[in-house]
């Protein structure tokens, strides 16, 4: 089957005073429609221009996005995004602020159905009772929670997390964690998520993406079978010890603190 | 609001106001101050009588070409700020130009406005208020959208939004907090600047035309009398603004506690 979200060869730098200055090179990742993708690597390694790269906001110096068979070239309505900091809007109540994208998306919801989805999915993440709140009078979490809503509310083929839980205390964290996942069930999605959690990789996603140092490339991939955690208990198992012991090793080579084993050896 | 609160949000100034009053009374009273040194509270009374036909229309005057000014302000200052705010080459383009320009006492420019257009009263009094008053919106504003958080772009510009939608939608209700503590000193000043061109170039118009005549016929506590006046419509002019602050741009404020 052909992948949903292709990444081919992208290469991309930023034009610095210094020179430019080459955040990804050669970058390969492929997510089947469905599929949850995770990116780990190295801090400053270009994880969020990835992203800017397949909502269209940016355009690769090098190599090819394709969404859904058809190259990125700009925005285009079908993306939902969520970064760390939730950006809702002040001055506009939580149901509010998750219709925003309705706005602006040619969508076939009238104002009432529009709503009606807007309430549906709040109640989806456990914000029944909170639509006509201000962002201010709700939590870090519960605030992140709307704007994961927001990402939703148009049906985007995909969704594009930069970060959405880095911000949250522990606790917090593993709890958006579950709702992800009921939110999965009930909203399928096909999703790409950048994180620094190796603990949130695994749980969440059903391939793992580790990017190497700058100019990042695609350094491994890890696959998370089918059986893997699911519930915080798996998180805690031998075999999610062991693949977090492979990613914390691949980050550690990404980082320049391990040398990559020979071929032959592996 | 309970009877409590309105009780304090109302009488805690109208007490400082006549703890205020009662002071200077007293001061001038007890240094035994003559009306040219310094009028007291209870000589503005009989002032006001004897001149109130003046001080309305006088006033009225003052005011609306205070708010003609302050609009234009607004308007032209919004605009800068949007060209300043959106566009880094014209901020650096612009702004020492602007800086320069709100460096100059604007008394000086008094009488070369009043020559470049001679005998247009009231487009003068309008122009000097609007110059004097136009520099901190246009820097706040330019500020707010300068200083708009990427993501927040981002979240309409991924789905396809023009700058024009993300203007509207994000970036203008944004810089509402901004713009409204800018145009609260834009309204005082532009009081500043009416009554600058109403003293300084007279021609018998406003509250400061009253001033002046006051002058030449020694009427000090008439004086007084006007600016306390302008005191007064000072007053109004800022809280009109802050009650447009709390319908447009309420949500700014935090809950008290």
């Amino acid at each position: 089957m052909k992948p949903l979200i292709e990444i081919k060869g992208v290469r991309h730098a930023y034009q610095t005073d210094a020179g430019p200055l080459p955040v990804l090179d050669g970058l390969e990742i492929a997510v089947p429609e469905g599929g949850f993708s995770a990116v780990v690597g190295p801090s400053g390694c270009g994880k969020s221009t990835l992203t800017r790269l397949i909502a269209g906001l940016m355009k690769p110096d090098a190599g090819e996005v394709w969404l859904h068979g058809k190259r990125v070239r700009g925005p285009r309505a079908t993306v939902g995004m969520a970064f760390q900091n939730p950006v809702l809007l002040e001055w506009r109540s939580i149901l509010k602020n998750v219709l925003l994208p309705l706005e602006i998306v040619p969508t076939k919801l009238n104002r009432k159905q529009a709503e009606e989805r807007a309430r549906f999915l709040l109640s989806l993440v456990g914000l029944e009772g909170f639509e006509d709140k201000r962002p201010s009078e709700l939590s870090g979490g519960m605030r992140q929670r709307a704007s994961l809503c927001r990402a939703l509310i148009h049906q985007p083929d995909v969704l594009i997390l930069d970060e959405p839980f880095g911000a949250l205390d522990a606790f917090t964290r593993e709890d958006l964690w579950m709702t992800m996942h009921e939110l999965k069930a009930r909203e399928p999605f096909t999703g790409v998520l950048i994180t620094h959690d190796l603990r949130e990789s695994i749980f969440l996603a059903d391939q793992v993406v580790v990017l190497s140092g700058r100019p990042a490339r695609t350094q491994y991939l890890l696959d998370v079978p089918k059986s893997g955690p699911r519930s915080l208990d798996d998180l805690y198992t031998p075999e999610a010890a062991e693949q977090l012991n492979i990613l914390r090793h691949q980050i550690q080579i990404a980082q320049g603190r391990a040398a990559p084993e020979p071929e032959a050896a592996a | 609001m309970t009877g409590a609160k309105i009780l304090r949000s109302v009488g805690v100034p109208i007490i400082a106001l006549i703890v205020f009053l009662l002071a200077w009374e007293w001061l001038v009273w007890y240094r035994g101050w003559p009306t040219f040194k310094m009028a007291a509270p209870s000589d503005l009374p009989p002032a006001y009588m004897r001149h109130w036909e003046l001080f309305l229309t006088m006033g009225w005057q003052t005011l609306w070409r205070t708010v003609a000014g302050l609009l234009l302000a607004v308007l032209f200052g919004t605009l800068l700020g949007m060209i300043m705010g959106f566009s880094r080459i014209m901020r650096d383009a612009l702004y020492p130009l602007l800086v320069g320009f709100n460096a100059i006492p604007k008394a000086t420019v008094v009488p070369i406005v009043a020559l470049i257009f001679v005998g247009q009263h009231d487009f003068n009094t309008v122009l000097l208020a609007f110059m004097i008053s136009f520099f901190p919106i246009a820097v706040s504003v330019s500020i707010g959208l300068s200083t708009l958080e990427p993501e927040y772009r981002d979240i309409l510009r991924a789905l396809g939004a023009s700058q024009l939608t993300i203007f509207w939608k994000i970036a203008l209700p944004k810089t509402l907090p901004e713009f409204f503590g800018a145009l609260k000193v834009a309204a005082t000043l532009a009081f500043i600047g009416t009554n600058l061109m109403e003293i300084v170039s007279p021609h018998g118009r406003g509250l400061g035309a009253l001033f002046d005549s006051g002058r030449t016929n020694s009427d000090f506590p008439l004086m007084f009398a006007v600016l306390i006046a302008l005191a007064f419509l000072g007053i109004v002019l800022y809280y009109i603004v802050v009650a447009l602050e709390r319908v447009f741009a309420g949500w700014a404020e935090r809950a008290p506690g």
